[in-house]
């Protein structure tokens, strides 16, 4: 929804939240369904109610718990029925400088003020560390805005004794322990107020009325802003940039003007705007996001103007590079399908509004931000967080070689005359074993995040893969997947639930880059070894039908498996470890 | 602005935040008559009556109002 999306008018937002909440629950569309605990410093009830809305635009159905007013701590730290049968998926708690209970002042010395921020943040870590130990989800955690007024002045900020000073440091000391953790999270109103300009934001009204620590007004940046933590910790991020070229990446039209003709360099206003854009585009790389070109345009004036020597994005920097006459809707389904990933997983860039309005309305789910003017291009594409990074893994930044040894292998296809053989030019070696703790963030991202190689799509939290981890009735399988042209990392994740003789299959899931590879039968070679390592005698296999994995309904089947219940369209599978032979006959296994 | 300028608008927002198309306001208008009024839509009101008229209710005003005859009446005033 336009309406949603930066800029946003917040005026609207707020009067018509309500009508945009009814809109967004009608239009058919999949979400996820996650519970929220919202525990409050100050009031919560629209911020409550705009993030609803955002949240249901970026796929996920909310349902809230809201503390009672200021309860947040003791709603944290003591026991409370009605949240702990709440189950939350994810707390957020919502504290800003007005929740300060210690401060400094020009009477204390220097030792004084150190143990007054010990003490403070303690009162704060007691919280976090009891909720881990309750709940053991995700936590989000405001830091502090800067105060509305400064006693000492200037000085404020470099004394131990101003409260600016405290604050800094104390926003500091959430940042380690942040830093030091694995699902913790800062939404960072230092930023956005200070981007909503603290004068503003600090509106002293809505605080003595309402008990608001903020603007009424500045509610929908606050929500979007925490909207886009939240939909990334559950796999909402975008995956892909396709970008329009003729005044998107340069001034001026490559086919008309010449590659001697287009605006970009530190000559003229324009190309300095056009190369820092495309500087900021190229740094997205770095968080593994991937680059498309989606231009209409002769291929080859395309790609000279990407070889301007003043151009910072080059021809490599691109994944698939589509410039033709054909659709952009047409050509971004197309990369989409070559990616193996969802044409929703993508943002598009592009400065015609022509364009926008045709891939937005062909294409569900897009996100088309209104690019005017090249001079707001960055600001446009970042406050709208398509990208936010929540966790890292060493997969995310090597994405886009992965996908370029992929167009290796396709071409390399193409040489072969049966696909066996193909395979086996491959070279490929899988490491097939037991989770290992540093693998543990990549497979819980790879559960939240793949749709469509998932039979149970089964979602895990880092506590609760942590669990998993630690319990002694699962069997528990990550494969990796190298060949000759690269390493594609973590692929395939398999965990069994050992009763009673019998291997449940709670989750069974593979990244579709690895698609056709046989990996899943090398997967399930070592399934069936362990399974029988641990005595079972019969392995169990379900399928939940969901919107995206229609590719794996009949998996079972193929492997062998005999079907044994029928639900809508769900089903179970049996198969018998008697007498199993092992199936895959492409892929070198190592433990 | 003319009163029936004002509450051609105003009923517009008042339709938007209580999300109700037929709704009709008129001077004797109060929280009692529209089922949805609370005391957090009417922060919610308050903020969209403001943004659309762009005037700012000082802290006593928003306390102090009775009924929609008594927002009218300050916002031609100072609209």
């Amino acid at each position: 929804m336009k309406e949603l999306m930066y800029p946003f008018d917040n005026g609207l937002l707020i009067k018509t939240k309500k009508k945009l909440k009814r809109a967004l629950l009608s239009d058919g569309s999949v979400r996820i369904k996650k519970k929220i605990a919202v525990l409050g410093g100050s009031t919560t009830s629209d911020i409550i109610a705009m993030l609803e809305v955002f949240l249901l635009e970026q796929g996920i159905e909310p349902e809230f718990y809201e503390s009672e007013y200021a309860q947040y701590w003791q709603d944290a730290v003591f026991s409370n029925v009605e949240l702990d049968e709440f189950k939350p998926d994810v707390i957020f708690i919502h504290t800003t400088s007005r929740n300060i209970s210690e401060k400094v002042n020009p009477t204390l010395d220097k030792e004084d003020c150190k143990e007054i921020l010990e003490k403070e943040f303690l009162r704060f870590k007691t919280m976090w560390d009891k909720l881990d130990e309750r709940f053991g989800c995700p936590v989000i955690q405001n830091n502090f805005e800067l105060p509305a007024y400064r006693l000492m002045g200037n000085r404020e900020a470099y004394d131990s004794r101003g409260m600016v000073n405290f604050i800094t440091k104390l926003n500091v000391k959430f940042y380690d322990y942040a830093e030091s953790r694995e699902n913790f999270y800062i939404n960072d109103i230092n930023y956005i107020s200070a981007c909503y300009g603290l004068d503003k934001w600090t509106s002293l009204q809505h605080w003595y009325m309402y008990k608001y620590a903020m603007t009424l007004e500045a509610v929908p940046e606050f929500a979007f802003n925490l909207s886009n933590i939240i939909k990334s910790i559950f796999g909402k991020n975008k995956k892909a940039i396709a970008l329009d070229l003729d005044n998107t990446l340069w001034g001026g039209v490559v086919g008309d003007d010449g590659v001697d003709g287009i605006e970009i360099g530190e000559e003229t206003p324009d190309g300095q705007a056009y190369r820092e854009f495309q500087s900021y585009i190229k740094e997205f790389k770095n968080i593994g996001v991937m680059l498309t070109v989606c231009s209409k345009n002769d291929e080859e004036n395309a790609v000279a103007g990407l070889n301007h020597p003043d151009c910072i994005l080059k021809p490599d920097d691109f994944t698939v590079i589509k410039a033709n006459w054909e659709n952009k809707d047409r050509n971004i389904e197309n990369t989409a399908s070559e990616m193996s990933i969802f044409s929703d997983a993508f943002v598009f860039l592009d400065d015609n509004p022509a364009e926008r309005a045709i891939v937005s309305s062909q294409i569900g789910g897009i996100a088309v931000p209104e690019m005017e003017g090249v001079e707001n291009y960055i600001k446009t594409v970042d406050r709208n967080g398509f990208f936010e990074v929540t966790g890292f893994s060493a997969d995310d930044l090597k994405r886009n070689e992965m996908y370029m040894a992929n167009a290796k292998r396709l071409q390399a296809q193409n040489s072969f005359e049966n696909y066996e053989e193909y395979l086996l030019s491959l070279e490929m070696n899988a490491e097939i074993g037991d989770f290992k703790p540093m693998y543990l963030a990549r497979i819980t991202q790879l559960t939240n995040k793949s749709n469509q190689f998932n039979l149970t799509t089964k979602r895990y939290t880092q506590t609760e893969m942590e669990q998993t981890f630690n319990d002694e009735n699962c069997i528990r399988l990550c494969g990796r997947l190298e060949d000759k042209f690269g390493d594609n990392g973590i692929v395939s994740v398999v965990v069994g639930r050992v009763s009673e003789e019998i291997v449940d299959i709670e989750l069974w899931l593979m990244s579709c880059r690895v698609l056709k590879r046989d990996m899943e039968l090398a997967m399930l070679d070592r399934l069936c070894e362990e399974a029988v390592k641990k005595g079972a005698k019969k392995l169990r296999g379900y399928y939940y039908k969901t919107a995206k994995n229609k590719m794996v309904s009949s998996l079972y089947e193929t492997f062998g498996f005999t079907l044994v219940e029928t639900k809508d369209e769900d089903t179970v599978w049996e198969l018998s470890l008697e007498g199993y032979v092992n199936k895959n006959k492409v892929i070198n296994v190592t433990y | 602005m003319t009163k029936n300028e004002i509450y051609e608008r105003l009923t517009v927002v008042f339709r938007d935040v209580f999300d109700d198309e037929t709704l009709e306001i008129n001077d004797t208008t109060t929280a009692e008559d529209i089922e949805e009024w609370d005391s957090i839509e009417h922060i919610t009101l308050i903020s969209a009556v403001e943004n659309e008229f762009k005037v700012r209710f000082k802290m006593g005003e928003v306390s102090g109002m009775k009924n929609v005859g008594e927002m009218v009446k300050i916002i031609e005033e100072r609209g």
